[in-house]
């Protein structure tokens, strides 16, 4: 009797926008092949077919925001020999993060008319807050390309090939004037994690970090040069409080201008 | 007992987002329906508020991955009414342009990976592959050129950053149109090849007589201007939304329902912007249309994959004329003076009109807001149609069932992420 020897591939969503699972089926012209080297054992996106785990490799989107969730990413994790976080959401808690600086209360109260049938908590959490994580790939959304590596990676027992330099280094690499110093535009590029391919600043605008930080990023420098531009402190707390509010680098410094 | 069953399924596959859905008959009736939307809420309307009008497009883009560009027109839209500001030319065809690009998108993706496999008896468009190569790879191709345009003119195909309020940050040059210029002729012949694929499935014999709404503009296929009109009657301007529609809570569900104050239950998406707008579509869209056998309206939901084609054909032909027609402006944006005022915008998302409304300060600061998604609109008539779906279907079993009440939910194209403020199938048979 022939063996599936396939390694069982499972996507999973918690509190997201499916932006990020959609990049796999975004991947049309790989998308036939990467569905031969695995089996899809669990996408319900795409799939309706389910398979039990466990699972060799778990893609997780989306952040934890209910105790059910939290639950669920137990269960998830003892599923899955390796567990990957795709996108914002899962990496940093997402735009939904930013109940995190606010009353949740206050905002059951404000969105619904009947709060009481809303279950939810009161702060929006990354998935390795939660449990151990393999590997996160970063950007609201991933880059598709780095998602095809990052399969392809783990399915071949080798690093993933996604740069941990900031999005200054992709201008560079393309050639794309700087439009901080060009422009005077405020971009966030020099303390922004790479892997969109620097796509603000190829269109004459600034980089607003939808990748998160990358490692050792000086945000306090970068504070200084939006001041000098002429970014108030409530603007630049905002550019810190987006996309990725809820990573220790860019919440710690916008919290410094709140408290300023 | 026999006539007795509850048919449920948790999670319901091949929607964008998570959702469920619960069906109980009694004695052989239809007890009680529930299309739940269980996805956790994540409350936009409420951390938009004291953040400046410009991010809006950004931010809203945020709440669905699959039709960023619906929300950000949205949003675009109801901003430019707030500030006086008009969008045209070049400008609004460019906009007219990345939206055609997400409509094959998320139209394609739908038809060919999220419903064919269920008219053809397959879990997923993977399996259908094997049997069907050429029609998924077709799909594939086809999907592409809507992501290739959203790149082109956006900068990326999931939460383009190219779009702001006034127009964009930077206007394409026409060379770069070139290539997808003769990829969308392909698109086009494509597109009525997927019409005529769609055509040869099997439906359900079921009509309902529906309330449709949807945008209508004097001359064009709406997308994101136009009047908002029904087909018994409504005919409105997009700022007087609010009056004639009000959200409801329901238990079950994450998702406030939508009802038309006046009639209850009403439709939104393809099949009602297809009926209300058919005189609107080009020739060719028109002839395919009449070729699958579609009337110059559409009744039955399970047919919304072959309207969603037409509109395909539309969106291929439409993205050709813009490009055709296409000279680079010299200025990418209309410039925005922040004002204090409120401002409403409506957009035709690929599964239906989308409301926004921003209350803004002097300073462009939003105070209030308010967004209605396609899918919150679309559920109570969801349940409608389960309702009648299933007396008529109780000789299935409950698997056959339960595959065909997914089926008939998943002829909505239903945005889950969206909806939440949303779905899992279960049937009791009691």
């Amino acid at each position: 009797m022939p063996t599936n020897t396939k390694p069982k591939l499972a996507v999973w969503k918690f509190a997201s926008c499916d932006g990020c699972q959609l990049s796999l089926l975004d991947c049309e012209d790989e998308l036939l092949a990467v569905a031969g080297a695995v089996e899809i054992a669990n996408f319900p996106e795409a799939t309706r077919a389910l398979t039990k785990g466990p699972y060799d490799l778990s893609l997780v989107e989306g952040s934890i925001t209910t105790s059910h969730d939290a639950e669920r990413i137990q269960k998830v994790r003892k599923m899955s020999k390796y567990l990957i976080t795709i996108g914002a959401c899962a990496t940093a808690g997402g735009i939904q993060a930013l109940r995190n600086f606010a009353n949740v209360t206050d905002y059951t109260n404000y969105v619904y008319a009947s709060p009481q049938y809303i279950e939810t908590l009161h702060k929006s959490t990354p998935i390795g807050y939660h449990v151990h994580v393999d590997f996160e790939l970063r950007g609201c959304p991933i880059n598709k390309m780095q998602l095809v590596e990052v399969l392809s990676a783990f399915l071949n027992g080798r690093k993933p090939n996604t740069p941990a330099y900031g999005v200054c280094v992709e201008c560079k690499l393309k050639g794309t004037s700087c439009v901080m110093v060009a422009q005077g535009t405020p971009c966030m590029g020099p303390v922004t994690h790479a892997g969109c391919g620097a796509i603000c600043p190829t269109f004459d605008r600034g980089c607003y970090g939808c990748f998160g930080p990358k490692e050792t990023a000086n945000t306090i420098s970068l504070s200084e040069q939006f001041h000098k531009s002429g970014v108030t402190d409530e603007q630049l707390i905002r550019a810190y409080r987006s996309f990725n509010a809820g990573s220790d680098t860019f919440r710690k410094e916008g919290d410094a201008h709140e408290r300023q | 007992m026999k006539g007795n069953r509850l048919i449920k399924v948790d999670y319901l596959a091949r929607v964008e987002g998570e959702g469920s859905l619960y069906v109980k008959i009694k004695d052989n009736k239809v007890e009680d329906v529930k299309f739940k939307i269980f996805e956790p809420p994540r409350f936009f309307e409420a951390f938009l508020r004291g953040r400046e009008y410009k991010e809006a497009p950004d931010i809203t883009a945020r709440i669905c991955g699959i039709c960023p560009i619906a929300y950000q027109m949205g949003a675009v839209t109801a901003m430019e009414q707030a500030l006086g500001m008009k969008v045209d030319g070049q400008l609004r065809a460019l906009r007219r342009l990345i939206y055609c690009g997400e409509w094959i998108e998320s139209h394609v993706l739908h038809v060919y990976m999220l419903h064919a496999p269920d008219f053809l008896g397959y879990e997923d468009a993977i399996q259908m592959a094997k049997d069907y190569p050429e029609a998924v790879q077709r799909g594939l191709r086809l999907k592409k050129v809507g992501n290739d345009l959203m790149t082109i003119v956006g900068g990326r195909e999931i939460h383009p950053i190219n779009v702001r309020v006034g127009g964009f940050y930077k206007a394409p040059d026409k060379a770069k149109f070139k290539a997808i210029a003769e990829e969308l002729k392909w698109a086009r012949d494509a597109a009525v090849e997927t019409v005529k694929f769609v055509t040869t499935l099997k439906f359900p014999d079921f009509e309902r007589d529906y309330e449709f709404v949807a945008l209508r503009h004097p001359d064009e296929y709406p997308l994101f201007e136009g009047r908002l009109v029904s087909n018994q009657g409504l005919d409105i301007e997009i700022k007087d939304y609010e009056q004639h529609f009000a959200e409801e809570h329901a238990k079950h569900s994450h998702a406030l329902h939508s009802v038309l104050k006046a009639r209850g239950a009403y439709f939104v998406g393809p099949l009602a912007r297809y009926s209300l707008n058919y005189d609107r579509l080009t020739p060719l869209a028109q002839q395919v249309a009449k070729e699958a056998g579609l009337g110059e309206t559409c009744n039955n939901p399970f047919k919304s994959i072959i309207v969603r084609s037409v509109e395909v054909v539309w969106a291929c032909e439409e993205a050709l004329r813009i490009i055709n027609e296409y000279e680079k402006p010299d200025k990418p944006y209309v410039e925005a003076t922040p004002r204090a005022a409120t401002g409403c915008g409506c957009s035709e998302a690929p599964r239906g009109i989308c409301y926004h409304r921003y209350r803004l300060d002097d300073s462009g600061i939003i105070l209030d807001a308010k967004i209605v998604p396609p899918t919150s609109q679309n559920q109570k008539t969801i349940e409608g149609d389960l309702a009648e779906f299933v007396p008529k279907h109780l000789e299935l079993s409950d698997e056959k069932l339960t595959w065909q009440c997914e089926q008939a939910v998943r002829n909505y194209d239903p945005c889950i992420s969206c909806a939440t403020h949303f779905l899992k199938l279960e049937i009791v048979r009691e």
